[in-house]
């Protein structure tokens, strides 16, 4: 069923057709939305989710934390400074192997403090043990939040999913989203199976030891291997949705024109959508540019994607947030990635978007031209959109 | 009424908290956790902060609770309770769950009167069913004996010694008993450690109500107070006889002081016998800090009759 629908109302109908057992929720621009659109749910009687309306995003996320331990099927959102504030219980979740599914409305953080769109929230979560995922439209963050579910929950994998959606650019623009019938998704999502439920009164089980010197090491090193089981278990789950939706989805990124580009450009989010655009542009001009939008950013693919880059020339890592006193995060990424790889393309990384500034298509074209002419990887910032 | 001998029963029929744990000798912790977990029939799901009463329990791999607990963070144990009962009201509605359980925090008062007091707040407005467990201590002795806002004034602790300029903590103690009362929650209660029964009781009558109940329970620390190891029954009981901590009980917003001691015994007797307080007795300032301790004590003594007296059962 097509319905034209805000990034937000596209979000909390995957939620309202999983119906977790529990949505704990603050509100906070630009995510706000989803959780008035939930709170409608369930006052009308539509879910049968207990709503725990919390009194800050880090007890909303420890809500979360009791509940799935409990064994519920649980979920959240937040943006921006509720990240922030709720990134402690954010790591305990991922330590505590939870599967709460988390849509993240992409927003920057303070100082100045800002409403709009960057990645600085995401960014602040990246060592969490939090899997992440970006989406570039309406229907990816429908799509990856439903996949989110059947992804977090698996056996092998049990960890925190933040779907980022970017705030405004996606949460609040109506764009042609296709929403699946309610019974293909509960169906998809399937039962939840939790591990050591609390609940369960006659098998009592401790959550959230005291681990010290003597386990630490060995219980943070089993936590990774979660992390290390999400690539085939994201997989399998895209090829399973692609199956109920007929939509395909499949790897960690997607390519556009990636094939033979020898200049890339490498984006999260709704700005690759505006990436497409110069691509297209590009390629009439006679210039073999292309675009690899990674859907997957925590745990990074690497190998996938220095084998995509084999035929690039040079490559923009574009990061849309600081990572004060070093260059951006996503490049960091790609350039450890291709580090180890035989094929090494140039490498420029460009600082853009930040607190909402607008990225347009000549901005875009710009950068791929300036690619042709840079030399060699150099440690150097540059910046798209800047007054300088 | 839970006597001494239905609740030594109950404990011989299952320990639900177990030895092994790693409290000091002499910690008044364990006799409140069994109290309260004794004087529950059904079925009891635990979660508590980061705290003394964590650390020492759960140290992996192993765990002195043979009921199921949950540690999240300092400052969130509110929170976690009631995701945990949120999540048995969805899977009861689905009939996932069918026996009845109860829900209850243990927290120490860092973790209930300062950082976790505003998801105590929360939990308490949204009106989870459960019951928290204030075990105050009266500092953070967990890591170290630092101030907390339960500590009363002029008590030496490590973030606020007893220096030439400033003889100790220069601040009262936060009333959150009475903070928690505001919330008009079903039942808000003090006890201590010295009455268990009376402590047993206050549960029984708590888990008779749906909804947040609140115990301010004064565990004593003998590491912290700097008194004997086996003081912790005698200092908790002067606390009460000084009216230093009242007894006393708020069910639906009707007061009533539980005990009420004869005779009035200066709090001198209690502070005398604590080496958090022995400057008081060697600085040439400690006559009338004594004094404006003994006048707070009065204050807040004479404030809560007249509470009784205008909010009591039978006013």
């Amino acid at each position: 069923m097509r319905k034209a629908i805000t990034g937000h109302k596209a979000v909390a109908e995957a939620m309202r057709q999983i119906e977790p057992d529990v949505f704990a929720v603050y509100p906070i621009t630009p995510q706000s939305e989803i959780a008035e659109y939930y709170a409608e749910y369930v006052h009308e009687g539509l879910v049968r989710t207990e709503l725990i309306p919390a009194e800050s995003e880090h007890s909303a996320l420890s809500a979360c934390v009791g509940a799935a331990a409990a064994g519920a099927r649980v979920m959240t959102a937040t943006a921006s400074q509720g990240l922030a504030l709720l990134v402690e219980v954010l790591y305990i979740a991922a330590g505590m192997r939870l599967p709460i599914v988390m849509a993240l409305a992409n927003r920057a953080l303070s100082a100045p403090i800002n409403i709009h769109c960057d990645h600085s929230d995401a960014y602040l979560a990246r060592d969490s043990g939090a899997v992440q995922v970006f989406c570039e439209s309406a229907q990816e963050a429908y799509d990856y939040t439903i996949m989110a579910q059947k992804l977090a929950e698996h056996e092998k994998v049990r960890l925190p999913v933040l779907v980022n959606l970017d705030g405004f650019t996606l949460t609040h623009t109506v764009q042609p989203v296709d929403l699946l019938e309610d019974e293909v998704v509960r169906r998809f999502v399937g039962e939840h199976n939790p591990v050591f439920p609390l609940l369960d009164v006659d098998r009592p089980v401790t959550w959230g030891a005291f681990a010290m010197h003597d386990y630490y090491f060995e219980l943070k090193r089993a936590q990774e291997s979660g992390m290390e089981a999400v690539p085939q278990v994201f997989l399998a789950v895209q090829r399973e949705f692609s199956r109920v939706s007929g939509r395909r989805y499949a790897g960690f990124f997607e390519g556009y024109h990636l094939e033979d580009a020898e200049y890339v450009m490498i984006v999260l989010g709704s700005t690759a959508g505006t990436a497409k655009a110069a691509v297209d542009e590009l390629r009439k001009r006679g210039l073999k540019a292309g675009l690899l939008k990674p859907w997957l950013w925590r745990p990074f693919p690497a190998n996938e994607l220095a084998e995509a880059l084999r035929a690039a020339k040079a490559v923009a890592v574009l990061d849309r947030a600081f990572s004060f006193g070093t260059m951006g995060a996503l490049y960091e990424d790609v350039a450890a990635a291709l580090y180890a790889a035989e094929h090494r393309p140039t490498l420029a990384n460009y600082v853009y978007g930040l607190g909402g500034r607008d990225t347009s298509v000549p901005d875009l074209i710009k950068v791929f031209e300036e690619l042709r002419r840079i030399p060699r990887t150099e440690w150097t910032l540059r910046y798209i959109g800047l007054r300088e | 009424m839970p006597s001494i001998k239905v609740l030594a029963e109950r404990e011989e029929k299952e320990v639900r908290f177990t030895a092994g744990h790693t409290l000091c000798a002499g910690c008044a912790e364990p006799m409140v956790v069994r109290t309260v977990l004794n004087a529950i029939e059904d079925p009891v799901v635990v979660a508590s902060p980061t705290g003394c009463l964590e650390v020492a329990t759960s140290r992996f791999p192993g765990t002195a609770w043979n009921v199921p607990w949950i540690h999240v963070a300092f400052e969130n144990a509110a929170a976690v309770i009631s995701g945990v009962e949120a999540a048995y009201k969805a899977l009861r509605k689905k009939g996932l769950i069918t026996r009845r359980t109860r829900f209850v925090v243990f927290a120490g008062d860092g973790g209930t009167y300062d950082i976790g007091l505003q998801a105590l707040s929360g939990a308490l407005e949204r009106g989870h069913d459960f019951l928290y467990v204030c075990l105050n201590n009266e500092a953070y002795m967990n890591t170290g004996v630092q101030r907390s806002s339960a500590t009363p004034q002029c008590a030496a602790t490590t973030t606020a010694p007893v220096g030439e300029a400033i003889p100790g903590k220069p601040q009262e103690r936060k009333d959150l008993t009475e903070i928690v009362v505001a919330h008009g929650v079903p039942y808000v209660a003090q006890a201590a450690v010295s009455r268990l029964i009376d402590l047993a009781n206050k549960v029984e009558r708590a888990m008779k109500y749906e909804g947040p109940k609140f115990l301010n329970v004064l565990t004593t620390c003998p590491l912290g107070w700097r008194t004997p190891r086996d003081s912790a029954i005698p200092q908790a009981k002067l606390a009460v006889e000084t009216r230093y901590w009242p007894i006393y009980e708020v069910m639906e917003g009707r007061y009533k002081i539980n005990y009420k001691p004869k005779e009035r015994v200066p709090i001198e007797e209690w502070l005398k016998t604590q080496g958090r307080f022995r400057h008081l007795f060697r600085d040439p300032r400690g006559k009338e800090l004594i004094a404006q301790i003994q006048a707070e004590v009065d204050r807040r003594w004479e404030l809560l009759l007249q509470k009784e007296r205008c909010f009591g059962p039978s006013a």
